[in-house]
């Protein structure tokens, strides 16, 4: 317990009460024990709307201690406005050690991304899940999404591969692709780019799923199969880039699009920035880094 | 010669509960047998219970008292009390039945509403094809109807169409009910040529033939129903 | 054709509280026999065909059905893992509104593969194959393929049903008035496609319908149910054609004559 003594409000350390993290810890175990299964849990209100990560919050609170060190990403980024927000919230009400290096980080708490920089044994993922139900969207019943999962019903998983392939003549799903864990249940990865997916198999990391206005939770405990699903004639692939990326020029990596003007110039650069710092600090110059080009000379990436 | 066909005792009757239960009794103490090779004509005016008797042996009425024994399958088989699975496998392998009318299937060619029955029995399609040119061919059916649904024909083509598909198979008891009612002369004296080999494969018929001339050629007698009249017995 | 029935059913009965859906239902179907169960709405039929096809439970009585290894199992004493099972492989239904038996927002070539992929087929094209040859079977043009149910036709709609539950070569179909809100001229399109796929594949098949027509046009057997009760039962033909029963003769008497 580290009370911190200020003039306003004080929390209990993580700020969710002692039983609601026993609560979700709880949750989490069970979500270990069975692996991809959905546990559902009572999610509490957190000081932020749904959406913003309240599920991966609840978790992250509920395995954080004093010792741990905390990194947040959003889509790769420690620097945007909700992985920096949950980084203040947790520092204020854990006083806990954070950083955005992914090697120094005992929790790194995601949003739809896995960090380029490969998980240790040790570490712990958490993702924030808007949908954690990967049937939703061709049976909205729960009540019979339940039941298929308990049954292994997951022909309708195909269904839509099939559909895909039938509309665009290759699997198009790129994100959120579906995975089955440990040859039992499938799973949504959140809504992760496909180029993940390959992450997540027998990662040495434990990777745990809070999705909070669905008050589920799911876990990968380490080292445990993760397939992604698809045809014999059309197997899983994932995104591959015509070019490395413009800053640090790394290659077999995950790039955004940055537009640069109103003229539609643009360039892909590393989601994962501070693997791009990294591989910057280190020397490595893609073709539109600033060190690269002249000050008044910026040519757009065509 | 063996006798496929035995009929003892029968009686029929129909309750109309729409008419506050009132009892029409049709016939009583039908008794008679056929041999194989022989054709038999029911013989009676309008109204005497002929038609009833072949839909009583073909187990298309039921049967209110006594016993209808037929052949089938190495065995005796009582209709009147047969289970309607075992009335389907007789229909199928022992009695075939010509009917006044045809019962049209939308869609379905006369072609193959002739092969239809030989097609169920497990004969290749082709091949019952082949019988049911033969034997249109035969019935002066002409050939531009053959592909042709036989809803739109006109009365004596569809007869035509529906001896040929009773004629087709091969069962051991054959009943014919008015199977030359609308035919013209040239093709009542096909049909009479058509049951003369039925006759001599081997085949009980059993008829009703409204038309003198053809029941002359082809009766080897006549079972007088007026005999089996429901009011005589009880009177 | 077998000595041993498909399904055995015996005083199979099902109450709403108070209340009779049906009562004491015994019968038996034999591969490749069409039995239909006639009789105005409210009369139990429907209740009937949920629970023979295990979408309902009874309230008393057995069901038991000749699994592919030839032995009997008792329906009701299934897991629901197996009685799901069983409802997407050996049997299919085909409901009433085609919107109850199809996904409406997937492609037709899918909505047909469904049931493919449900047992683990994982190959696109070999489905995809098996789809068309179906469509056809339907006489749904195979341009079509990639169309949702939502664009066809009701009578196209009733048979992409079809295709998708036969699909898995079933041995039993259970059918709720199949044709019942179609056009007569679909209907009788519908009912020859229906004829000849049970001929084919040598289907048995319960079907629920309140028209004489259709059940004299596709069954053998027939039983005519009445206030939860089966009033009379037996050949099609013999039924329509002789029938004993007060509320089968004005069942009959009731038909329009064209």
């Amino acid at each position: 317990m580290t009370a911190q003594s200020t003039d306003i409000a004080t929390y209990n350390f993580a700020y969710l009460d002692e039983q609601t993290k026993r609560m979700i810890r709880r949750a989490i175990l069970k979500g270990i024990a069975i692996p991809g299964y959905q546990v559902p849990f009572a999610s509490r209100e957190m000081p932020m709307p749904y959406g913003w990560g309240t599920g991966g919050v609840q978790v992250t609170a509920s395995i954080i201690g004093p010792d741990d060190v905390l990194k947040v990403i959003d889509q790769g980024a420690d620097d945007t406005t909700n992985a920096v927000s949950i980084r203040a919230f947790f520092r204020k009400v854990a006083n806990v050690a954070v950083t955005t290096e992914t090697a120094k980080a005992s929790i790194i708490q995601t949003r739809h991304r896995i960090p380029e920089h490969p998980l240790k044994a040790g570490q712990v993922l958490v993702y924030q899940v808007p949908i954690p139900e990967p049937l939703r969207f061709l049976e909205p019943r729960e009540t019979e999404t339940r039941k298929m999962h308990a049954l292994e019903e997951y022909g309708l998983m195909h269904v839509k591969l099939y559909e895909d392939i039938a509309r665009h003549g290759r699997i198009a799903t790129t994100y959120a692709y579906p995975v089955k864990v440990e040859g039992r249940y499938v799973m949504d990865p959140s809504p992760t780019p496909k180029f993940d997916n390959p992450k997540m198999h027998r990662s040495p990391a434990l990777q745990l799923f809070g999705a909070g206005r669905e008050k589920r939770i799911y876990a990968v405990p380490p080292f445990t199969d993760v397939v992604s699903l698809d045809f014999e004639d059309h197997p899983f692939e994932v995104q591959t880039f015509d070019q490395p990326c413009a800053l640090c020029a790394a290659e077999n990596v995950y790039l955004d699009e940055v537009i640069l003007d109103d003229h539609g110039s643009h360039m892909f650069v590393c989601s994962d920035t501070d693997h791009c710092e990294k591989r910057r600090a280190d020397g490595h110059r893609g073709h539109f880094a600033p060190e690269t080009l002249a000050p008044g000379n910026m040519e757009p990436a065509q | 010669m063996p006798t496929p066909l035995v009929v003892s005792d029968v009686a029929k009757s129909f309750t109309m509960h729409l008419r506050d239960g009132i009892k029409l009794p049709v016939v009583a103490g039908v008794s008679f047998s056929i041999r194989a090779g022989e054709c038999a004509v029911l013989g009676g005016p309008s109204g005497a219970g002929k038609s009833s008797i072949l839909k009583m042996l073909y187990g298309n009425y039921a049967v209110d008292e006594g016993q209808i024994i037929v052949q089938h399958a190495d065995g005796l088989i009582d209709l009147a009390t047969a289970s309607p699975r075992t009335v389907l496998a007789v229909r199928r392998q022992t009695i075939g039945y010509v009917s006044q009318f045809l019962r049209t299937v939308p869609r379905v060619s006369a072609l193959d509403v002739v092969a239809e029955p030989l097609v169920e029995r497990g004969e290749d399609r082709e091949a019952a094809r082949g019988k049911a040119r033969a034997l249109l061919a035969q019935l002066n059916l002409p050939e531009k109807l053959w592909a042709l649904p036989p809803a739109t024909f006109s009365g004596g083509e569809q007869q035509r169409v529906n001896i040929a598909r009773g004629f087709i198979t091969h069962h051991p008891v054959l009943l014919l009910d008015e199977p030359t009612a609308s035919l013209d002369a040239r093709n009542r004296d096909v049909v009479i040529a058509l049951i003369a080999e039925k006759k001599a494969a081997g085949v009980a018929l059993l008829g009703i033939f409204h038309d003198h001339d053809v029941r002359e050629a082809v009766a080897d007698r006549i079972i007088d129903v007026t005999t089996f009249a429901a009011g005589k017995r009880a009177a | 054709m077998t000595d041993e029935p498909l399904l055995r059913v015996s005083a199979l009965s099902k109450f709403y509280g108070s209340r009779v859906g049906c009562e004491n239902v015994s019968f038996d179907l034999w591969p490749g026999e069409v039995l239909a169960v006639v009789g105005e709405s409210g009369s139990g039929k429907t209740t009937l065909l949920n629970c023979l096809s295990t979408r309902l439970l009874p309230s008393s009585g057995t069901a038991s059905y000749r699994m592919r290894d030839g032995q009997f199992r008792e329906l009701y004493r299934m897991s629901e893992a197996e009685r799901r099972f069983l409802m997407r492989t050996d049997w299919g239904f085909v409901h009433q509104n085609p919107a109850d038996g199809l996904r409406m927002t997937v492609s037709a070539g899918a909505n047909v593969g469904e049931r493919l992929m449900a047992v683990g087929d994982r190959h696109y094209g070999k489905i995809r194959a098996t789809a068309v040859d179906w469509l056809s079977r339907v006489e749904i043009d195979e341009d079509r393929i990639d169309d949702e149910p939502r664009a066809f036709s009701g009578g196209m709609r009733q048979r992409l049903q079809i295709a998708r539950n036969l699909v898995t070569g079933p041995r039993l179909v259970f059918m709720d008035e199949p044709t019942g809100g179609l056009d007569v001229s679909v209907q009788a399109r519908l009912l020859d496609l229906l004829r000849g796929l049970v001929t084919d594949l040598g289907l048995a098949a319960i079907v629920v319908t309140h028209d004489l027509a259709v059940a004299r046009l596709l069954s053998q057997r027939m039983m005519v149910m009445k206030d939860g009760r089966v009033v009379e039962s037996g050949l099609t033909d013999r039924v329509l054609d002789d029938p004993r029963a007060p509320y089968t003769q004005l069942l009959v008497s009731s038909i329009l004559q064209v």
